[in-house]
């Protein structure tokens, strides 16, 4: 099983390979760098690794939430490859990844309440539990909410994501005693998009590239006259 | 050699094939006006939305119409700016990847320069070197050509484009977005009884100003009882002052150029009676005049895949940087 995993929705950017369980990534911090630094990572790691994008299974998108613009950068990215070598998609949250990351450096993690920095006084935010293999797997719906207004189940977990640096007060509020630790910086990773999304392809969630698109989860983003 | 054109830079999504020889294969494309139309206007993250679910679909399309396959395609050209940058991305993100893939080159083409190289895809194209007329949504501006990258600005507009002008007025005349083509379609009706001022044509120069006409067309419009055949008589004042303003100023950059081709593209270059001052215009001048067809003044993928075809010909490729950029002088491409 090969798959090419591509990650630009936050001032993150990267690429990664999956390949029979492997995982390579190339991973920077570049704010508005993303248009640069992508395709030359694909084509680094896929030379390296001395692939064809035809010989590949699939190609993991991380479909957002994220910043509009970055998740389209990887959405326009992705449906270019899956077009032109006639590949099918697996499309994986960026909150997910986020979380996956975080369980993959914290054995003795089995909850995260991931969450972004959404901007205009909101977050992206899901509950992702650990799963016997050791993925990130959702509880409930992911959604985008003022920090005050985010369910989570009664367990305790971790606080993961910028969400948390931004809100930390309102959701360690909210969570009170369910809290075992914060962690703030972490990055959605395309290597982790690639380790979730090799286990999409296995389990049936690959989708035809006409359904690759990313996730918003903020769907009003403008008044319409009849509502001004 | 057979180029995909791709075009996302506003509120249209394009797709055309053209081949070096044969010319134009196949196009098509996707307009978003209905997304809009509820707004008032393009909201340019609703129009990224838009781009990234229709283009793939569009460039199956186009690919199906020709009977041809990826195997056929020998470059990818795609409108890099100047535009709204969230839809840019979506076009030179697909186009560079798919060229990357299809390990064929990728070429950015600013979109002005596509609308001016429009009317190369008729029957009988102009030959350089010519003045051009470009009116369309964001830009109202006179070129001298020289060849294709051998532009120099003869004069711009100071304000408002020529069509932000039409909409604009459409607009305070009740019309719906996009209001260009309805303020035409309405002063069809109109008579001659308004004198609107033709701004800036009192003076030497080549700019244009068109904010000053939007308010007196304001002003006219209020002092009447606002009846249909009030508002027929006004888009007939407001249409008939953009064209002629816009045929003297022809006519001064044909003389001051001493130039006898004139080419005139752009969305705004559909409208019929602008077409028809500018024709006759030219023809007391002595000089030939070339437009696009009317589906190819507006935002299209032909003009895109035609302007990217001359500069991979010449040798000219992107590298793997996802180009756009929302605003890009025109001045500051490079020749073939
Ligand atoms: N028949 C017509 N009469 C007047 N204006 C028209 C007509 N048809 C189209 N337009 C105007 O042309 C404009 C659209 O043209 P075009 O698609 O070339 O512009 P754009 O792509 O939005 O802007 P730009 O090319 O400067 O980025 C709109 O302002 C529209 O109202
Ligand atoms: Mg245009």
């Amino acid at each position: 099983m090969k798959l090419l995993a591509v990650e630009t929705s936050t001032d993150a950017c990267s690429a990664a390979l999956f390949i029979d369980g492997e995982i390579i990534e190339k991973f920077a911090v570049a704010p508005r760098e993303h248009t640069k630094l992508i395709l030359p990572m694909i084509n680094q790691l896929m030379t390296d690794a001395q692939l064809k994008p035809q010989q590949l299974d699939a190609i993991g998108l991380s479909r957002g939430p994220g910043s509009f613009t970055g998740v389209r950068i990887a959405g326009g990215v992705v449906q270019g490859i899956a077009y032109g070598a006639d590949l099918p998609v697996v499309p994986v949250s960026t909150l997910a990844a986020i979380a996956q990351d975080f369980f993959n450096r914290r054995s003795d993690a089995a909850l995260s309440f991931t969450a972004m920095d959404a901007r205009m006084n909101e977050i992206f935010w899901g509950v992702y539990q650990r799963n016997p293999l050791g993925l990130a797997e959702l509880i409930g719906a992911e959604a985008v909410t003022p920090a005050d207004e985010v369910i989570f189940p009664d367990r305790a977990g971790f606080g993961v994501g910028s969400g948390w640096g931004v809100y930390a007060e309102q959701l360690s509020q909210r969570l009170a005693e369910r809290v075992l630790g914060i962690e703030v910086d972490v990055w959605p990773r395309a290597g982790c998009v690639a380790q979730l999304g090799a286990y999409g392809f296995a389990n049936g969630l690959a989708v035809a590239v006409e359904q690759a698109m990313p996730v918003y989860l903020r769907d009003k983003v403008a008044k319409k006259q009849s509502e001004r | 050699m057979y180029v995909l054109g791709i075009e996302s830079s506003c509120d249209e999504t394009a797709v055309a094939l053209y081949h070096a020889s044969k010319g134009l294969i196949a196009h098509t494309l996707y307009s978003q006006i209905a997304t809009h139309a509820e707004y008032g206007g393009v909201v340019p993250e609703l129009a990224s939305r838009d781009h990234i679910r229709k283009l793939v679909p569009l460039i199956k399309t186009v690919l199906k119409e020709a009977e041809l396959t990826a195997k056929d395609i020998e470059g990818i050209a795609y409108t890099a700016g100047p535009g709204l940058m969230g839809s840019l991305l979506v076009g030179a993100a697909t186009a560079q990847s798919l060229a990357w893939t299809w390990q064929i080159p990728a070429i950015a083409v600013h979109h002005m320069e596509g609308h001016l190289l429009a009317p190369m895809l008729e029957d009988n194209p102009p030959t350089y070197p010519f003045v051009a007329l470009l009116i369309s949504g964001g830009h109202t501006m006179l070129i001298e050509v020289r060849a294709i990258g051998k532009y120099r600005l003869l004069g711009e507009s100071l304000d408002d484009a020529a069509g932000e002008a039409f909409d604009k007025t459409a607009k305070m005349l009740g019309l719906e977005y996009p209001g260009g083509p309805k303020l035409a379609e309405l002063a069809r009706s109109g008579q001659n009884r308004f004198k609107f001022p033709r701004p800036m044509t009192d003076r030497p120069g080549l700019e244009f100003s068109f904010s000053g006409l939007k308010t007196f067309t304001m002003n006219a419009l209020h002092a009447t009882q606002q009846t249909e055949q009030d508002k027929a008589d006004i888009a007939f004042a407001f249409q008939q002052a953009i064209a002629e303003t816009l045929s003297i100023k022809c006519k001064r950059a044909l003389q001051q150029t001493q130039l006898k081709t004139l080419v005139v593209a752009g969305g705004v270059s559909a409208n019929q009676e602008i077409r028809q001052q500018l024709q006759q215009m030219a023809t007391k001048e002595g000089a030939d005049i070339r437009f696009p067809r009317p589906e190819f003044c507006t935002d299209n993928g032909a003009m895109i895949a035609y302007a990217g075809c001359q500069r991979l010909m010449a040798g000219q490729t992107q590298n793997l940087e996802i180009f756009a950029r929302p605003r890009w002088p025109m001045e500051q491409l490079i020749s073939l």
